[in-house]
């Protein structure tokens, strides 16, 4: 299927850009890579009037490493995430998750911005940032504002993000030392979404783990913190038991929607795998 | 309401300005206004891989790509890589393979292999498997396909350097 | 043996019969500069694009099309009334599948939809993106019928008819009783019953359907560009039901981007397409986009099947079964959706020496979308119950499931064979077959790992699945009940002054390598080098009248054409050739393009002189030399209704059995498909095709909620096998020539789909059954899989 027509415009500054939004309003779409957006459009699931490709806008671009936070432009790709050395250093969490998105050629034109603003509930990096306790730095009219991630996400491909607002940059705390991440995912091929998939990070004291965070993707409409499990684990050795029973307040934490590749039960158990899987090569990694 | 935008782009090493509405995929462009027809359309939604096409230096989906969005841009199709010579040694073990057999994924499964090989030049069964499953064949069941990038990649490695 | 001498005698330079050639055409896709009918562009050409009906099952109030017609470049929309009159309905039914029975079906839905997808109004603009605008534009009020979706309840009382002059949902009943099945069961040592689901998939051709209808008014003739397995037949309902006269009628079939059995069929938008240009009178493409391909290319498989096995002895005596299949709303046209159902009924059992069957199958109507032949049509069903069957009746039985195999298939030297169905068996090889794969796959170790892994909770499973295949098809298929589809094909070969040769065929080149194949027959059979040999397919105009590609039957019938040919060929060119060089004609052979002295090989005569000299001076040939260039020659078979081959496959696998992931790790085929013509060829289909039959198990599915919406009808939903799950396939082959043709080659297209979905099956119970878990259905899902184990 064709899209419906639209017009084009591509801004070079961001004051262009909120012009345009201005002035469009809701009949406006913004595309960055553009690699969600325009398969819907091609379904015609969508109609907008004019999209606003914001992928001139230099401001957005770039990666660049502090010595507390990694700055990651909105309109860095994941290929470049991927390859990024200072990324992998600071935050390999976004390694380790990017690797499962999709494939070489979405790789190349997708975009880390995109993808958050997207806000589709079984890709990867929402979960992620939300692990991280990133914050995302969202660009207005007026200036920027600041928003932690938890905070961005409010639903199936709804986030924080107001209208004319873009999604500039993203802030993760550089790795400090005891830090470590781990990513699993089930898809039923590779590249396709995930079914269930888990980002957890978390300080590591000998075999003791503090400060976890475990956030699901593809179980609910948004990433889910699974604040129970967190809460067993908290400050305690990692054991197989203290895992298991962790793995046990799963079903309060999460409440998986069946979707076509599983019913909610299975995407609970799978949920459950992960985070026996995930939490064990955590443990094991020194 | 149907705007048309001037673009130019290098296609293939030519230059060429058109007009295209804004709605017109990358590689919708390159069939229907530019005449370059290997490049095919298998699912419209970034998942076959059909569409295939080299744009700035690296692969992208045809599909997900605007017409517009490609302006200024160097666009490089199977039509191109084959008369540079750049894809031969691929070219060469698909066709001593089988590697094709309806020949439809064909030109997005080599621009695929030929990104593939510039990242590795020696990429294990595995890795090729893997960096090729975002894209769709129907007829081969992928093992000669496998076996053609291994061997090419053999080639180049024997020939280059 | 004489006869046979350029098919045995490897020394000579030109025998290329059972040797691996790479594909001389492919070089041209390989660069992108094939020519599939989507890169046909003609003068004055329009576009069209379809509304389709949102509901299972509705009746059409109204149809508004005002606000579309003022769409930016719409040429004409029509509604199914209107279209009525330029292409009329057909029926899909044929008169040797007694009892079945089927509704006249329109190209454009009139009155009622009776499926999702359905197409109901056509419009027809200068682009496809435009015509895609005015169809969102045009209005259609429905009201909502109840749908029948299940298949189970299609036959109850209460369930709406589909159709109401066919009284019922039952479009075909069969019943197959042989021997004494109640005694057979009655005397057994041990009895299995499986209730077994086989979910409906589809064919995913990575090339949509696609043509162009080109009527050219001016000289009555119209010719149509399409993606197509069979042009000729394409070409008679084109003509049938537009009523142009069959000889004003072109097909040709360009480049193919896979077909499988999808693009043999009539759809409903492709008649629409080809009336719409003769209404205009001018060219119209239409080009089913993947969502559109979802719901409207035809589906297969869908079967329930409960089924029951004997084993006396250590041996299979008896199945019994009861088959139930949903074809959606038609049988489709002209092949029948009754075939499925019946070959199942056919094969059942078919590997296996057993005298006592009984089948019953029905076929019933529902509002689905449409369901008909698919690659391997029937063979997935039939050995995936046969299989299971097997498998489970070892575990009754106490028995190693390879050694109650070993013991009942047909024994080697038992043919001619009569099975118990009723088909017929020339000459089969299953013995020696399933030694071959038991040692090429280590059967002994594999269950020696699979022991020692189990202790270390790694649960790994091994599955066996013995086949046949119905290959090189005769009258009977078909022709036997009235459909005008050619059960024969032709090869015509023409020498040039060039010396080269240009074979025209009426099979077609989907990507299987036909073209090969033929030129590698014709090459031998005349004696030149391949590289002289040209082939030309795909065009009713320019080939000899034929069936096409369809069950297996290209390198099989039109290979034995092409190698007739050559030879009335050659021995044309001798016999120029000796009253040229005053020579007796069978002391000359040719060989490498020239015609030598067979005694010492020495060079009389290029093949390019003796074309100069018949076609520029002929007067120069002796008085009385009539020189015939060209010959052409056709097969059918005739002494067995089918070539059947017959395979085993092996699949090795691993169940996470806390995920239900299913890791395929190796995979075994052995296969007897005859005379080997290329063996890269062979084996490429063999990968191909047991590929699709792992899809089959592992990932394809029709997901259809209740209201008979497909819920997954997008690439991203369907799944499909991928590179990255897929294992490398290891073949050998054992070689029983059919003695029916000189060749001696049958077909192995469908052999890997017919069965993979067994072998994949069973090894996931192998592997589970130490856990307790049995699954009943594929595709075995990761959530079907958990299920079976009592994980979810």
């Amino acid at each position: 299927m064709k899209p419906a027509p639209f017009d084009y415009a591509k801004p070079s500054t961001l004051e262009e850009a909120f012009d345009l939004l201005e002035a469009h309003g809701e009949d406006a779409r913004v595309v960055a890579g553009g690699q969600s957006l325009l398969a819907t459009l091609n379904m015609r699931l969508s109609a907008p009037s004019i999209l606003v490709d914001i992928s001139g806008l230099e401001a957005l671009r770039g990666i660049s490493a502090g010595s507390n936070v990694l700055r990651i432009g909105a309109l860095t790709t994941h290929t470049e995430l991927i390859a990024s050395e200072e990324a992998a250093r600071a935050a390999p969490l976004l390694r380790k998750a990017a690797v499962h998105i999709a494939h070489p050629a979405i790789r190349n034109r997708g975009t880390f911005g995109g993808s958050l603003a997207h806000a589709d509930p079984a890709a990867e990096y929402p979960a992620c940032v939300v692990a991280l306790d990133a914050t995302l730095e969202i660009s207005g009219r007026d200036g920027s504002r600041r928003v932690a991630a938890a905070e961005f996400f409010h639903g199936l491909y709804e986030t924080d993000l107001k209208p004319g607002e873009l999604l500039a940059a993203v802030e993760v705390p550089v790795l400090q030392d005891g830090f470590r991440s781990g990513f699993g995912e089930f898809a039923r091929r590779a590249g396709d979404f995930a079914m269930s998939a888990l980002a957890a990070h978390g300080r590591f004291d000998g075999d003791e783990v503090h400060d976890l965070r475990l956030v699901y993707a593809g179980v609910d409409i948004r990433p889910v913190r699974a604040n129970r499990a967190e809460a067993v684990l908290a400050g305690k050795a990692i054991t197989r038991e203290l895992v298991a029973e962790a793995r046990s307040r799963l079903a309060e934490d999460l409440n998986p929607t069946d979707d076509l590749q599983a019913g909610g039960a299975t995407k609970l158990l799978l949920s459950g795998v992960l985070l026996e899987r995930v939490l064990s090569d955590m443990a094991g990694a020194r | 309401m149907d705007p048309v935008r001037e673009i130019t782009v290098t296609v293939n090493g030519e230059r060429l300005t058109a007009r295209v509405e804004p709605r017109k995929s990358l590689v919708d462009f390159l069939r229907e206004d530019v005449g370059l027809t290997g490049s095919h359309v298998g699912c419209e939604q970034g998942i076959c891989g059909a569409c295939t096409i080299r744009l700035d230096g690296t692969i992208v989906r045809g599909c997900l790509t605007l017409a517009v969005q490609a302006d200024g841009a160097e666009v490089w199709t199977v039509e191109g890589l084959s008369d540079s010579a750049e894809i031969a040694a691929l070219q060469e073990a698909f066709q001593e393979r089988n590697a094709l057999q309806c020949g439809y994924c064909t030109p997005g499964m080599l621009l695929t292999a030929a990104a593939l090989l510039r990242d590795n030049a020696a990429p294990t069964r595995p890795q090729i498997r893997e960096y090729l499953s975002g894209n769709y064949c129907r007829c081969t069941g992928y093992q000669a396909i496998v076996d053609a990038i291994e061997s090419a990649a053999s080639q180049m490695k024997g020939a280059g350097s | 043996m004489t006869d046979k001498s350029p098919l045995t005698l490897e020394d000579l330079p030109n025998s290329y019969i059972g040797r691996t050639i790479p594909r001389p055409n492919i070089r041209r896709l390989a660069e992108g500069r094939g020519t599939f009918t989507d890169d046909l562009t003609l003068p004055r050409m329009a576009h069209v694009a379809f509304l389709r009906s949102p509901y299972a099952h509705a009746e059409i109030k109204s149809i508004d099309t005002a606000q579309a017609e003022t769409s930016p470049g719409v040429i004409r929309i029509v509604a199914g009334e209107e279209m009525s009159r330029y292409c009329t309905p057909w029926v899909g039914v044929l008169t040797h599948l007694k009892g079945l029975k089927s509704a006249p079906q329109f190209a454009l839905a009139v009155g009622r939809v009776r499926w999702q997808g359905e197409p109901v109004v056509a419009v027809v603009a200068q682009s496809r993106a435009q015509a895609e605008d005015a169809v969102a534009l045009v209005e259609v009020d429905y009201e909502p019928l109840p749908p029948v979706v299940d298949m189970e309840t299609a036959l109850a009382p209460e369930t709406p008819v589909l159709h109401p002059e066919l009284g019922d949902n039952l479009a075909f009943e069969r019943v197959v009783e042989a021997g004494d099945v109640d005694a057979a069961f009655a005397e057994a040592d041990a009895v299995a019953e499986e209730v077994l689901h086989f979910g409906r998939h589809t064919g995913v051709t990575l090339e949509p359907r696609v043509l162009v209808g080109d009527y050219n008014a001016g000289a009555g003739k119209l010719t149509v560009y399409m993606s197509t397995q069979s042009p000729h037949m394409m070409k008679n309902i084109f003509a049938t039901h537009t009523g142009i006269d069959e000889d004003d009628v072109r097909v040709i079939s360009k480049d193919v981007g896979g077909s499988f059995g999808i693009k043999i069929h009539t759809y409903p938008d492709d008649m629409a397409t080809v009336a719409l240009s003769v209404m205009l009178k001018r060219p119209v493409k239409f080009v089913a986009d993947r969502l559109e391909s979802f719901v409207s290319d035809i589906h297969a498989r869908d079967h329930r099947v409960k089924a029951k096995i004997a084993v006396k002895d250590g041996k299979i005596t008896a199945i019994e079964m009861d088959d139930l299949t949903g074809i959606g709303p038609y049988s489709v046209y002209p092949r029948t959706s009754a075939v499925e159902c019946n070959q199942v009924l056919n094969l059942v059992g078919g590997p296996y020496d057993f005298a006592n069957y009984r089948a019953v199958g029905r076929v019933v109507l529902q509002n689905k979308n449409i369901m008909c032949q698919y690659r391997a049509v029937g063979h997935p069903v039939a050995f995936g119950v046969t299989e299971a069957l097997v498998d489970s009746a070892a575990r009754a039985a106490g028995m190693d499931p390879a050694a109650l195999r070993r013991n009942s298939v047909i024994p080697d030297d038992s043919y001619p064979y009569t099975a118990a169905s009723g088909i017929k068996f020339e000459a089969l090889s299953h013995q020696e077959s399933l030694e071959k794969i038991l040692k090429l796959m280590d059967y002994e170790g594999l269950r020696a790992d699979q022991a020692k892994l189990r202790q270390e909770g790694v649960y790994r499973g091994i599955g066996l699945a013995a086949m046949i295949e119905v290959t090189n098809p005769s009258p009977m298929f078909y022709g036997v009940g009235g459909a005008h589809i050619s059960a024969r094909d032709g090869v015509t070969i023409r020498l040039d002054p060039t010396g080269g040769v240009t074979c025209a065929t009426g099979v077609t080149e989907q990507g299987q390598g036909t073209e090969a194949v033929i030129a590698q027959i014709a090459a031998s059979a005349i004696g030149v080098p391949i590289e002289k040999v040209r082939v030309v397919t795909g065009d009713t105009e320019t080939t000899p009248y034929g069936g096409g590609t369809w069950a297996s039957r290209g390198a099989g019938i039109a290979g034995e054409a092409a190698l007739q040919a050559g030879r009335a060929l050659r021995a044309n060119i001798l016999e120029v050739a000796g009253a040229m060089l005053q020579a007796e004609p069978d002391r000359l052979d040719i060989r490498n393009a020239a015609v030598v002295d067979a005694d010492t090989g020495s060079e009389r005569m290029t093949l390019a002189d003796l074309g100069k000299t018949v076609y520029f001076r002929g007067n120069e040939l002796p008085d009385g030399v009539s020189p015939e260039l060209v010959a052409t020659r056709h097969y059918s078979p005739r002494q067995f209704p089918f070539a059947f081959t017959n395979g085993v496959q092996a699949c090795w696998l691993e169940v996470d059995p806390d995920t239900g992931f299913v890791k395929l790790l190796d995979f075994w085929v052995v296969e007897d498909c005859g005379t080997v013509i290329n063996p890269q060829l062979v084996d490429e289909q063999i990968r191909g095709g047991v590929v699709q039959g792992i899809g089959a198990a592992l990932y394809e599915h029709c997901i259809y909620d209740e209201d008979g919406n497909m819920r997954n009808a997008t690439m991203a939903d369907y799944l499909v096998p991928m590179a990255a799950e897929m294992p490398d396939i290891t073949i050998e082959h054992v070689e029983t020539p059919t003695g029916e043709s000189v060749l001696g080659a049958k077909g192995v297209g469908e052999a890997g789909t017919a069965g993979a979905p067994a072998a994949v099956f069973n090894a996931i119970n192998d592997a589970i059954g130490a856990l307790g878990g049995k699954i009943t259905a594929i595709p075995a899902t990761p959530e079907l899989i958990l299920k079976a184990l009592g994980k979810v």
